[in-house]
């Protein structure tokens, strides 16, 4: 295996697992095994708790017991501090995604976003889903699925609130089964009722907490998937664990995240049964993955459409800049269709080439010229949907479009930190430096030579040069694959 | 602080339609486009958040409606009268003008089984055609795309005038293309540079799957199309005083582009927002002003280039709103709706079926009687001339308007 193999291999476990690295990293790993480099992937460079990204504190919004009393100016500040709250999260944690000495746990945190997908108008749910999908991320798969269960952003999204002994809600129940564990085609439509009785009085209380409103609960004998018993959620969710499926249906969804759009079926077999085996231990699944020879496989290698999510987080961690309005990143998030705490449907982003089209690439490829020569943003991106237009809280999302609005036509302001970037490739000849650039910032470089990217390049300084030509890297279609 | 400021990508390259080669190994993935012979053209109009049905085609003879909408009832006198039962909303003179000389036709209780009261939901299932417990990532212009002109040499055949594309018209293997402006489309795409790295992708490539030769290909595509876009937009462009509004602009585009002869099948384009929950009649008045007036102008246009009989013009909204008014004078989500049917070559105009019946609501709520796949299922197979059946997946009842 030569050297420029490794290397790009290298780039491809830090962008697969993160949100790929710098040069001097990849320069760094080079001296190391592979299983040192992917233990410390997996693992975190140093131990530490997870870093939060909270950016309100529940005591510091008012008491949602009282709302229905609040005066009109009291409930107007509500929704300010929840639509401003809901963009704060969406900024701290693209930031968190850019900063973070443990890319992987924000990787993988991305991945159960879009998995348990979610939409709320309320900042704290909102926050509280995060907080435990963070948390979790990298552990037991078991313990993620009880604690997504029951946050009050979810019990609310699929209308749990509504499940009621009498009057029997199967949406949550369905979802549950169809679209966090087993996937279609594993249970009947019985078992959906049945489950759907078991989660009758699962709940949540005006302060936001989980609870289990026992008058509520339908406690008589229920069949589900070949077992009964009086069950209640906890009992479903740990049937639902029992179910070699739910394995196979994670792991291959986690393989076509993080390995390919199509899952190899023998692969993603011997993967689950190790996932299995292990007690759903995430960690542990990733360690296998990112282990095995056949993860560098040559037709793996910047074969992924980046989601726009990584793509601009990418740029952001290869390049250091800051915004003059964070917000900003809402907008090239909604141009480039995804809007983080807003998937299109409980099914979250499909991903792969549905991120593709004619519109989206344009603007893909025009995104560096944007931001590092602060050009206009004039491409207007389409009015997200109100929700919830039946309670109080609709206009909030009318007042996101109005500041998507705002934004067109305005130049992008950012201070960019050009520094660290270009003293990265101190040491290469000037000679050197496009293919260097070339190589570190794609995995595909068949169709960009240096003389292309010499006709384009600014000469006047070697630092202009360097920047010109990373530009110019970054505005090619090779970019938007990792 | 800006440290750079090359002006580069903002120039346009004086670069010729015919100078934007598709690299050769794309060429050899091209087959013959099947677009069915003949040039009639859909436009879908979107009316987007939820449109007010029962304020727009106006039951005024039912007491159930006016005990339902004390103050947002619309007045027997201030309705344009259809018929001895409906009338049309006051502000869509535009409308009311069609319809007398018959190029409207009006689907009441369109819908679907069990229909979802959230905008983004309902608007997916109105867009993937998708049966409402069911997800689908493709649309259903998408898809007819894909049946219709996978690996097209000029990929235009679908149109949505806006900056970012819909999903309705994004297929599995072929999505539509979405611009505003066709100069702004042009000049953005058709950048040397990207011409250089096309030309230098089409050298060193082969024909594979990798996603990098996938990218090339939506690139090479949309390169082709803005120029082709710009070139048949300076063919005709329409003289017609159009409303200076979105949706007249809109309009106007896809009128020049009519006017010229583009491969294009369907124009997509939405107005809006009708998401009225409070203070709805000054809000919905002012959008069907613009809506009547933009239609008037644009009908004309095409009455003046002898097309109006090719040209089916569509409204639709994700759902039609509750039957009683809320207390802040707006209204909530509802489910069944009307849909336009608009142009020249219409065979059943007027009021196609039967009006909303008030009196057997389920939840407060217009039951549906007409499948919204159903009118996709007509205009796919008897305008468009396409295989309902593949595209939608299952076969509807073909209704008779066209």
């Amino acid at each position: 295996m030569g050297t420029d193999n490794r290397k790009i291999q290298l780039q491809h476990l830090a962008w697969r697992a993160g949100f790929g690295t710098t040069l001097p990293t990849i320069a760094g790993w080079m001296k190391q095994r592979r299983r040192e480099v992917v233990h410390e992937v997996v693992n975190g460079a140093v131990k530490t708790t997870p870093e939060s990204v909270n950016v309100i504190a529940a005591k510091d919004l008012p008491d949602y017991r009282q709302v229905k009393t609040m005066m009109p100016e009291e409930k107007k500040a509500l929704q300010q501090m929840n639509n401003q709250g809901i963009k704060d999260l969406n900024v701290a944690w693209m930031q968190m995604m850019v900063k973070s000495a443990y890319p992987l746990r924000e990787k993988m945190s991305l991945f159960w976003h879009g998995h348990f997908a979610c939409r709320t108008q309320n900042v704290l749910f909102n926050q509280q889903l995060l907080e435990v999908i963070r948390e979790h991320a990298l552990g037991n798969f078991g313990t993620l699925l009880q604690a997504v269960s029951k946050s009050p952003a979810m019990l609310q999204f699929l209308n749990n609130q509504q499940n009621r002994k009498q009057h029997p809600n199967e949406n949550f129940a369905r979802e549950v089964m169809e679209l966090f564990a087993m996937g279609r085609g594993h249970y009947t439509e019985p078992d959906v009722k049945e489950a759907a009785r078991a989660f009758t009085g699962w709940g949540f209380d005006a302060t936001g907490q989980f609870v289990f409103r026992k008058g509520q609960h339908d406690d008589g004998l229920k069949t589900f998937l070949g077992k009964q018993g009086h069950f209640d959620g906890d009992d479903i969710l740990k049937i639902l664990l029992e179910e070699k499926q739910t394995a196979r249906f994670i792991t291959a969804k986690i393989f076509r995240f993080f390995v390919d759009d199509q899952p190899d079926e023998e692969r993603v077999t011997q993967l689950a049964a190790n996932f299995y085996q292990s007690g759903y231990n995430i960690q542990q699944l990733l360690q296998e993955l990112f282990l095995a020879d056949w993860f560098y496989d040559r037709r793996y290698l910047g074969n992924r459409i980046k989601s726009p999510v990584e793509l601009l987080t990418g740029l952001r961690r290869t390049i250091p800049m800051a915004f003059e309005q964070d917000e900003v990143m809402l907008v090239f998030q909604r141009i480039l269709g995804q809007v983080l705490f807003y998937p299109p449907n409980v099914a979250g982003w499909p991903g792969g080439r549905s991120w593709i089209d004619s519109s989206s690439l344009m603007f893909r490829l025009r995104v560096p010229q944007v931001i590092l020569y602060s050009q206009a943003l004039d491409v207007q991106p389409k009015a997200l949907m109100p929700e919830m237009g039946e309670g109080a809280n609709y206009k909030m999302t009318l007042e996101i479009n109005a500041f998507l609005k705002k934004q067109f036509a305005k130049k992008v302001n950012a201070r960019i930190d050009w520094n660290p970037y270009v003293e990265g490739y101190t040491g290469v000849s000037r000679e050197n430096l496009a293919t260097e650039i070339a190589g570190v910032l794609l995995q595909q470089t068949n169709g960009i030579s240096r003389s292309l990217l010499e006709r384009y390049a600014d000469s006047s300084t070697r630092e202009n040069y360097i920047k010109t030509i990373t530009i110019d890297v970054m505005s090619t279609p090779e970019y938007q694959l990792c | 602080m800006l440290i750079l400021n090359r002006r580069r990508f903002l120039q346009v390259g004086s670069l010729a339609a015919t100078s934007v080669m598709l690299p050769r190994f794309l060429k050899a993935m091209e087959k013959e486009a099947l677009v069915p012979p003949g040039n009639k053209v859909l436009v879908v109009i979107q009316l987007s958040g939820g449109n007010d049905g029962l304020n727009t085609v106006i039951p005024y003879r039912n007491d159930i409606y006016y005990r339902s909408r004390p103050s947002l009832g619309i007045e027997r006198e201030a309705a344009l009268s259809l018929n001895d039962e409906l009338g049309i909303h006051p502000a869509l003179k535009g409308l009311k003008g069609l319809y007398d000389e018959g190029a409207l036709g009006i689907l009441n209780n369109v819908g679907y089984p069990n229909p979802d009261r959230s905008h983004f939901r309902a608007m997916d299932i109105w867009h993937t055609a998708s049966e409402a417990s069911e997800y689908r990532s493709d649309g259903w212009i998408g898809r007819y795309l894909d049946a219709q002109c996978r690996g097209c040499d000029k990929p235009t055949q679908a149109l949505e005038i806006d900056d970012t594309l819909s999903l309705a018209l994004k297929g599995v293997h072929t999505n539509g293309l979405a611009m505003t402006d066709p100069a702004r489309l042009f000049s953005t795409s058709n950048d040397r540079y990207f011409n250089d790295l096309l030309q230098q992708h089409a050298t060193a490539g082969s024909a594979t799957d990798h996603a990098a030769d996938y990218l090339y290909k939506v690139m090479g595509d949309t390169m082709a199309s803005a120029a082709y876009i710009r070139q048949q937009y300076k063919v005709r462009p329409s003289g017609a005083s159009y409303p200076n509004t979105d949706l007249g602009k809109h309009l106007r585009i896809i009128a020049s582009l009519i006017a010229s002869d583009i491969n294009t099948k369907v124009y997509y384009v939405s107005h809006g927002s009708f998401d009225t929950h409070t203070n709805q009649q000054d809000q919905q008045q002012r959008l069907f002003q613009q809506l009547g007036d933009a239609m008037t102008v644009f009908t004309d246009d095409l009455k003046q280039q002898q097309r109006f009989e090719d040209v089916l013009i569509m409204t639709f909204s994700e759902f039609g709103r509750r039957v009683s008014q809320n207390a802040s004078g707006g209204t909530d989500h509802g489910t069944a709706n009307n849909v336009f049917l608009m142009g020249g070559g219409l065979k059943k105009p007027g009021l196609i079926n039967e009006g909303p019946d008030l009196s057997d609501l389920r939840e407060g709520d217009l039951q549906y009687k007409v499948d919204f796949k159903s009118v996709y299922a007509t205009v796919l197979n008897k305008w468009l001339g396409a295989d309902d059946h593949t595209i939608l997946g299952q076969r509807y009842d073909m209704l008779d308007f066209i």
